[in-house]
């Protein structure tokens, strides 16, 4: 500890800040696609469709069940079997670890948001719905009109604080050894056998970028009360 | 299918024992983190709401610390970082702790004082969102403070909190998982030990899975029932029962 | 196709059962187009089941309910087009709160009527300006009061051009400095031709501008007379108890 090397990490910041990149890209992709099957999971559930809502409930149970890293190896073992049964070869597609990252990650938020989003949807007063029907409005214009705006509304704060979460949990496919930001310092780390200065290093990397994120979702859940 | 566990494993035991040292060790982990987390957790979101300066924001520079970087990442400080931040002599004592506590011990204090940081924030919010006329009947009753918090506040508080803590006993458990990154063997390293020993993949990550499911159905189940059991009636469920309350012991003056 | 002496809303002994409990027994009526009714009755007697009913925001049990003609039944494009002709107004408002008044106007007659935007703007402003909220139209509802509110949810269920409207106590939940507004903009509609069925206590209201008052009790309708003769002289004990106690 005496002698905390600086310099070490200056030249080293190019490749973290690659690694950086990585995490806030997969960051990126889960939100999007995890957002959009996740509100579509919520609305097979919340409207009691046959079949395909149980299957949607059964999902997310299971999913929210198992911790992250272990759904991560479920992937990493099932997607090349499943694309190669999907295109007829007789034997699994390597499909690689990054992309079983981003299809991972992006199934798995979508668990968690769907959850958020149900809620939300159990949330909006009956009236809304009512109000709706008088009006004539077939479900799908009220869905999408009239009550999934006022969801995500309501749950804009909760939706970004998971994100946040999801941030974090990319740091997870050290497990694939991909290198996100952390995947880059423990590759550097190992390298330079300076563990101390590079750890310190992406946890103030991190504590700055999450707690910037969490304190501007603060400020937005205070704004939105106030309306 | 899952004949696997009752084969015989390299080290003269089954698989079926590799995976049940895997569940003990993730017992281990989410029980003794939840002790501290549970501990440290309400001390932490208290002293939040406590008047004064001081207090409050040394719990808020704690809870922000603690939450906004990874777990992984702290698993990580606590297991090489911090034996070389300690005097030398403590960190080689640290160092050379005989090989499960070496990683234990470390894991289990990441854990708990992460999920601490958690459980602060949803005590915290469980105390702010009693409503303010609770507390002012309370005192205006001529109740003293002590009793106002031991009978009205916390009882309350605790309540609310409880579908959100059960939420935290669902995150502490899944996130034992992240103690393997610094060598702990528990389930889901044993999943990936034998996979990789026998080639059996799909059998030893179904087992693993079900264990877990079937710890997330005990975990629901006892939450359910102790947020049934403290639950106070509700004007729609016309429940005849007192409201949980501490005995009433007569004060000594 | 309706002729002009024919009822715009035919109710045939209806029933309701919410479980075991009947809400609804026997209700038989009929509403000519023009007529304004008022429906009146103690909490818990069936006046919101039975308005619901009208436009299947509840389904009946048994018996039938005939609007302009149409007998509704669970298939879902006829609702929606009875829906269309008729409007309904809530105690709560129920105004979309991510919505301006104006888009809350224009958002139905856009999509169910499938008009194109300019012209759903101009119905709505229109309309807007009839129910005095004119400078109100980009606002959104929780900026408004609650007169207001209740003022703007009347002007977007007449965006629909309904040949029906369909009160549930509007005023209920209204600040009572704000409830003459309400009836106010409901007397002027009244004025202009509008047939109305309509839930209130307001019985000032009843006086001046109902030609009939139902009166309800556990589900039934046990009384129903022209305004003058219900007011003057109520059948039932009920009815009359009723009437010391809401009219002063
Ligand atoms: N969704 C429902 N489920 C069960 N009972 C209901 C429901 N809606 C209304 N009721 C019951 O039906 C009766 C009539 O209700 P309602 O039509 O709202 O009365 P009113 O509008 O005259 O006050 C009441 O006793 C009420 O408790
Ligand atoms: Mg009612």
């Amino acid at each position: 500890m005496n002698n905390f090397d600086v310099s070490f990490i200056l030249d080293s910041l190019p490749y973290l800040l690659k690694g950086l990149q990585f995490s806030l890209i997969l960051t990126a992709v889960a939100f999007s696609c995890g957002i959009a099957l996740g509100t579509i999971l919520a609305l097979l559930v919340h409207l009691r469709v046959p079949v395909l809502g149980l299957i949607a409930k059964t999902y997310v149970a299971l999913i929210r069940s198992i911790p992250l890293i272990m759904v991560l190896f479920w992937f990493f073992f099932l997607v090349p079997l499943f694309l190669g049964w999907l295109s007829g070869a007789s034997r699994p597609v390597p499909v690689g670890a990054t992309w079983t990252a981003f299809i991972t990650f992006a199934l798995f938020e979508a668990a968690y948001y769907c959850e958020i989003i149900r809620v939300g949807l159990r949330a909006v007063p009956k009236g809304q719905f009512e109000a709706a029907a008088a009006l004539s409005l077939n479900p799908c214009a009220t869905y999408l009109h009239v009550i999934l705006p006022q969801v995500f509304r309501a749950t804009v704060p909760i939706i970004l604080t998971q994100t946040i979460i999801l941030f974090q949990d990319t740091s997870l496919v050290y497990v694939l050894s991909l290198t996100d930001l952390l995947g880059a310092a423990s590759k550097l780390a190992q390298i330079s056998g300076r563990l101390t200065e590079f750890y310190l290093t992406i946890a103030l990397i991190y504590l700055v970028i999450c707690f910037g994120a969490s304190q501007l979702v603060w400020r937005l859940r205070k704004k939105t009360k106030l309306q | 299918m899952f004949e696997l566990l009752s084969q015989p494993a390299p080290d003269g035991g089954t698989y079926g024992k590799w995976l049940l040292s895997g569940l003990t060790w993730t017992m281990a982990l989410a029980i003794a983190g939840w002790a501290i987390a549970f501990a440290v957790g309400v001390a932490i979101g208290t002293g939040r709401c406590l008047s004064g300066r001081t207090i409050p924001a040394i719990c808020r520079v704690y809870v922000e610390i603690f939450r906004n970087i990874p777990l992984l990442v702290q698993m990580f400080l606590w297991y090489f970082v911090l034996p070389e931040l300690l005097p030398p002599n403590l960190g080689d004592w640290l160092k050379q702790l005989a090989p499960p506590w070496g990683n234990f011990l470390p894991a289990v204090l990441c854990l708990g004082l992460y999920t601490a940081s958690r459980v602060a924030e949803q005590v915290r919010a469980g105390i702010e969102a009693l409503p303010p006329g609770q507390k002012e009947a309370a005192i205006a009753l001529g109740l003293h403070p002590r009793h106002v918090q031991y009978y009205v506040i916390v009882p309350q508080a605790l309540r609310l909190l409880i579908p959100s803590l059960t939420s935290e006993v669902m995150g502490i458990y899944k996130n034992t998982s992240v103690a393997l990154t610094i060598g702990v063997m528990e389930l889901t390293a044993q999943a990936r030990q034998i996979s990789e020993m026998t080639f059996q993949t799909f059998p030893a990550f179904a087992a693993v899975t079900i264990t877990y499911l079937v710890l997330a159905l005990i975990v629901w189940a006892g939450m359910t029932w102790l947020e049934h059991h403290l639950a106070a009636p509700t004007s729609t469920a016309c429940d005849p029962r007192p409201v949980f309350l501490p005995p009433v012991k007569e004060e000594n003056r | 196709m309706l002729n002009q002496s024919d009822p715009i809303l035919r109710l045939e002994n209806i029933g309701k059962y919410y479980g075991r409990f009947q809400a609804l027994a026997d209700i038989s009526l009929s509403v000519q187009i023009g007529e304004k009714i008022v429906i009146c009755g103690p909490s818990g007697s069936g006046k919101s089941t039975l308005i619901r009913c009208v436009n299947r925001i509840e389904a009946h049990d048994s018996g039938r309910v005939i609007v302009a003609g149409h007998e509704l039944t669970a298939k879902t494009r006829q609702i929606s087009q009875i829906r269309q002709d008729v409007g309904m107004v809530f105690q709560s408002f129920n105004l979309f709160p991510h919505l301006t008044i104006l888009q809350n106007c224009m958002l139905a007659p856009i999509k169910s009527r499938g008009l194109d935007r300019s012209d759903a703007e101009k119905i709505a402003q229109n309309l807007l300006s009839k129910v005095h909220i004119a400078n109100q139209a980009h606002k959104y509802p929780a900026q408004l009061s609650g007169g207001q509110q209740q003022r703007a949810a009347i002007a977007r269920a007449l965006c629909m051009k309904p040949q029906l409207m369909l009160f549930d106590e509007p005023t209920s939940a209204l600040d009572p400095e704000m409830v003459q507004e309400v009836l106010d903009t409901m007397a002027e509609l009244a004025s202009e031709g509008m047939t109305m069925l309509c839930v209130t206590h307001e019985m000032s209201f009843a006086r001046q501008v109902a030609d009939r008052v139902i009166f309800m009790a556990d589900g039934r309708i046990v009384e129903s007379s022209p305004t003058e003769e219900f007011f003057r002289n109520a059948q039932s004990e009920r009815a009359r108890s009723f009437l010391r106690r809401v009219d002063l």
